[in-house]
């Protein structure tokens, strides 16, 4: 084998450049594919920062990159997820730098009906599974609602149905919320109608409805796709006003059908489960007042009945009285005349009075006669015997008086005299007569010690017939003599000491 | 017997209280002064349903929403065509 490409024998293609071939395949799949539709499932979905979608299409065998630009993802009428079975519509274009090819998708739709259902069914069990549709979350609508919230078309026989509906059955306040029912506008404005409604505060400005009606009319599978949508199942499952939804016929059944409160056949049905018939309400109201009425009416009549029966049954009081009173009569026949009952009494009354006077006049005698006796025990001279009696005894005690005080007061004399002449031996003053003193200090107090006496301390001494001053020798000690110069009382003080 | 105010009830509880008033006159149980007093109140009962089925009148307006379509800012007459 020659390391030479030798052109082989019998061909005569040109040598190109990697770039000029490059080009060639650009120019060849770009113009043969410049407009392709392709049917495959989508693998793996990637939503770049960019705004940018990259995704893979593929089938058994073969795998093909796509690309949708973000100025294309706005008009896409589905969201691509993977594994939904799609028909992509759009161009090839190619990467001659990596040697690459790719199709730039413009419009992604579900490959036909079934692959519609199968992304459905996929998501409805999502939705499921995350409890969105439980049935126990499910509220009871309000019986006579005021106001009554509606998303749907503002135009179309739709709204002209529920608002006919409601006119005959109980007219009420209606608020049309206008969405678009359809094409890829319609998911996310019925989202917003229906937590637009749930925002409303009660007693605003707006009224706040007690029950929404979402509904739209028959249509295709893709026509009714908006009500399949993610965004509007959750605003309907998050929203506190009761949902009643009411899309598409009554084979129909839609996504938001599960997570509403009541799901219609139809709009009008939808209008109907909204509202009573007011009529019959009227008319029920009325058979309650008429049954109201007769039931007192009734009532009243059983008792007067009753009371009358009743009063028939009472004995008549003339019946009652004259029973008693011939019992009376009867009592009162047997009864004693009074006077009879007190003819006894008087007898006896009488026979007593009668001794009365003679029974006075015994008892006074006998008290006459204890008078006289006692009277006569009452006399002077018995009296007179006492007083003689108590005299003499005076007379006996004055006699014996006089000497008994007179010995009593001699008695009494001799002691005082005793006692006079010992006071007078055992006085101080008779021991000075025999040649002792009594020296006392400045302050008039008797010295008994020595050591009491301080130099120079004036004293007094008491002889048998008076007084004389002295003042001690020495100064400040007592056992210190003093000079002989010096007290001025002279020597003969001195001396003593 | 709790009573609440007639004034604040629903339609369908004032209904169902009136229910219960006209059975129990009907029931015949009730003593007579009571059966009066139930009697003036199932006809208090009667006028509020009465005005609440009376005040009906059918008013559609549409919502006007605000620039980021999530909002009402207001309503405006309704025309369905």
């Amino acid at each position: 084998m020659s390391l030479i490409d030798d052109t082989p024998e019998g061909t005569n293609a040109p040598e190109l450049t990697v770039s000029e071939l490059s080009r060639g395949i650009k120019r060849t799949l770009e113009t043969t594919y410049g407009r392709v539709r392709v049917r495959g499932e989508l693998g793996r979905v990637t939503f770049h920062r960019n705004g940018h979608c990259y995704l893979d299409l593929k089938d058994e065998n073969a795998v093909l990159a796509g690309v949708i630009w973000k100025s294309a993802i706005g008009g896409l009428d589905i969201r691509p997820q993977e594994g939904d079975e799609v028909i992509a519509t759009g161009r090839i274009t190619t990467f001659a730098g990596q040697s690459k090819y790719q199709l730039v998708i413009e419009n992604l739709a579900y490959a036909g009906e079934g692959a519609l259902l199968a992304r459905l069914e996929r998501l409805r069990k999502q939705l499921a599974a995350e409890g969105l549709f439980d049935p126990a979350a499910k509220r009871p609508l309000p019986y006579l609602p005021r106001v009554i919230g509606v998303v749907t078309s503002p135009t179309g026989a739709v709204i002209r149905d529920i608002l006919h509906r409601l006119a005959d059955r109980f007219p009420v306040h209606v608020l049309v919320w206008p969405v678009a029912v359809q094409g890829p506008q319609s998911a996310p404005q019925v989202a917003a109608a229906i937590r637009g409604f749930d925002a409303l505060a009660p007693g605003g400005s707006v009224p706040r409805p007690e029950v929404l009606i979402v509904a739209r009319g028959g249509g295709s599978v893709e026509d009714l796709w908006g009500f399949n949508d993610e965004a509007v199942v959750r605003a309907v499952h998050d929203c506190r006003i009761p949902v009643i939804s009411a899309v598409g016929h009554e084979t129909d059944t839609t996504l938001i059908d599960h997570a509403a409160d009541r799901r219609a056949p139809t709009p009008s049905a939808a209008a109907e489960m909204a509202v009573p018939v007011r009529a019959e309400l009227v008319a029920m109201l009325a058979d309650r007042d008429a049954r109201r009425k007769s039931a007192l009416a009734q009532m009243l009549k059983q008792k007067g009945q009753r009371l009358r029966d009743v009063a028939r049954a009472l004995p008549r009081p003339s019946e009652i009285i004259e029973v008693r009173r011939q019992r009376l009569d009867l009592a009162a026949a047997r009864l004693p005349r009074p006077a009879e009952l007190t003819k006894a009494r008087r007898q006896q009354l009488a026979l007593v009075a009668t001794r009365l006077p003679a029974a006075l006049n015994r008892a006074v005698a006998v008290a006459r006669i204890e008078l006289t006796r006692r009277s006569g025990r009452l006399g002077v001279a018995h009296l007179a015997g006492r007083v003689e009696r108590g005299r003499e005894r005076l007379d006996g005690w004055a006699t014996r008086l006089v000497p008994a005080a007179r010995r009593k007061l001699a008695s009494a004399s001799d002691r005082l005299s005793a006692q006079t002449r010992l006071l007078g031996s055992l006085g101080y003053r008779q021991t000075l007569a025999r040649g002792f003193a009594v020296v006392r200090g400045e302050d008039g107090d008797v010295v008994t010690d020595a050591a009491s006496l301080s130099g120079g301390t004036r004293i007094a001494i008491e002889f048998r017939d008076g007084r004389a001053s002295a003042v001690t020798e020495g100064s400040g000690a007592a056992s210190r003599p003093r000079g002989k110069s010096g007290g001025s009382s002279g020597g003969r003080q001195g001396s003593l000491f | 017997m709790s009573e609440p105010k007639i004034a604040e009830m629903s339609f369908e509880d004032a209904l169902k209280e009136l229910e219960r008033v006209v059975q129990s006159l009907e029931g015949g149980q009730v003593p007579l002064d009571e059966s009066i007093a139930l009697y003036e109140r199932g006809e208090a009962l009667r006028a509020h349903c009465e005005g609440k089925l009376r005040d009906a009148e059918l008013k559609v307006e549409k919502i006007v929403a605000s620039a980021s379509g999530d909002q009402a800012s207001g309503t405006a007459p309704f025309d369905a065509g």
